[in-house]
């Protein structure tokens, strides 16, 4: 694979994957913390 | 008896010779740049816990005849006991994850997005730098892609990730193990120059409406469950998705995990101190043992410097992008600087936010928001060099 052919499918790959796997990690925090809501135990300040 | 007296001599001068010889020259410059480092670390405090130990086995290493980098060499051992197996790097980061709160981010998840856009730097840099080092005397052609590699994850803004990263390719014998120091070295420096770095690039991007935009006050309460839980879900992904990012991303969630779970108060608190402390120590004092000037003084390092801050500002301006973009999808419910706050220095970034809403709007409190993107950021960081290793495994070229 040619140097530029690597660069972009790292830039189209890597930064579509680090924004899609941090999607579906700000998703799943919601739904921690709304399955573990503070009222029921009393948050962290 | 003569002739041994002047044998003895001349023993003793050896080095003094060999530091005034053209030969010794590198590191004569070597000398005067930990001296540099001295000085940026006691009178202007940049980065000191990391500036004062590399500088000083930079010193050691380029004093006339040095033979701590030596087989058997007192720098040597100590880097073979945690930069040569990548451990000082994760031990640090089971520190560093020891003193993180989730708490805003957890409080604001949708904040994790301006993590990953302040990663843009890395993959950016990525493509600049194959493109660059072709072209520069010195680079083996064969070694392109990982010192391009190498270079880029400077974008990460996090000097134990760019070890980690560099170092694995050094053992691997795919990129000089010389630059390690180097890479080393940008990457904490820059890391120390955000604050002056920053401020201008979110000045030139947005506008003083965009800047003075408030945010709703959010609320700051997360259960103590799901910060215990939070940790283990981060492995769990990574681990599905990016398996080779494990080391990295689970030493940072073990740190974090123990200080959550409030039932190891002294586990915590010898990650944050002494685990966290021994390892920068050595970590700093192997790295600049490895900046010997014969092997420093190269035009690679240059371009590591160069493309580094390249790296930085480009993270900044990702992460601002997708600000100005999220104040216009939001109508005008989101302040763009929040987007400078999504790269990994911690808790640095996060206050220039603070700062730079303040100069805005005197009423205008940004931090907490800022906080969750930062820490989002320090994620996001991981998971983007997480991601890259994994691709890389993929492609057979790790």
């Amino acid at each position: 694979m040619d140097n530029t052919t690597f660069g972009l499918t790292m830039l189209l790959v890597g930064m579509g994957g680090t924004l899609l796997t941090l999607w579906i990690l700000a998703i799943l925090i919601g739904w921690l913390t709304r399955l573990c809501d503070t009222s029921k135990e009393g948050g962290k300040p | 008896m003569i002739d041994a007296i002047f044998s003895a001599l001349n023993a003793l001068a050896a080095g003094a010779k060999f530091a005034f010889s053209p030969e010794g020259l590198p590191n004569l410059v070597m000398i005067g740049i930990s001296l540099t480092m001295f000085w940026l670390a006691i009178k202007k405090e940049v980065e000191p816990l990391l500036l004062l130990p590399i500088g000083f086995g930079c010193l050691l290493a380029n004093l006339p005849l040095s033979d701590v980098m030596d087989k058997e060499g007192f720098l040597r051992v100590m880097y073979d006991m945690g930069i040569g197996n990548e451990l000082f790097p994760l031990l640090i980061f089971v520190g560093i994850g020891s003193m993180t709160d989730f708490t805003p981010l957890l409080a604001r998840p949708k904040m994790i997005l301006f993590g990953a856009a302040g990663q843009l730097g890395i993959f950016l840099t990525l493509l600049v730098a194959l493109l660059i080092l072709p072209y520069i005397p010195g680079i083996n052609p064969a070694q392109i892609k990982e010192t391009a590699i190498s270079i880029a994850v400077i974008g990460a803004c996090d000097g134990p990730t760019v070890i980690y990263v560099s170092n694995l390719f050094a053992g691997l014998g795919k990129i000089d193990p010389s630059m390690v120091g180097a890479l080393a070295v940008a990457a904490y420096s820059y890391m120390a120059l955000v604050p002056i770095i920053q401020p201008p690039i979110m000045r030139l991007m947005t506008t003083e409406k965009e800047r003075a935009t408030p945010i709703p006050a959010a609320k700051n309460k997360v259960s103590k469950t799901a910060l215990i839980f939070f940790p283990i879900l981060v492995v769990v992904l990574t681990g599905i998705i990016a398996p080779k990012g494990l080391p990295l991303m689970g030493s940072i969630m073990l740190g974090n995990f123990l200080k959550m779970s409030g039932v190891v108060p002294r586990l915590t608190q010898c990650s944050e101190n002494e685990i966290a402390n021994i390892s920068t120590l050595f970590l700093g004092l192997a790295i600049g043992g490895t900046m010997a000037g014969q092997e420093f003084l190269k035009s690679q390092t240059l371009m590591v410097f160069a493309l580094g801050l390249m790296a930085i500002v480009v993270d900044t301006v990702g992460g601002l992008l997708l600000g100005k973009i999220w104040y216009r999808l939001s109508g005008g419910k989101m302040n763009p600087l929040i987007g400078a706050a999504g790269i990994s220095a911690y808790p640095m970034a996060a206050r220039i936010v603070q700062v730079e809403g303040l100069k805005a709007n005197h009423q205008n409190h940004l931090l907490m928001n800022a906080m969750g993107a930062n820490t989002g950021g320090q994620i996001g960081s991981v998971m983007a060099a997480s991601i890259m290793l994994a691709i890389l495994k993929g492609m057979g070229l790790i």
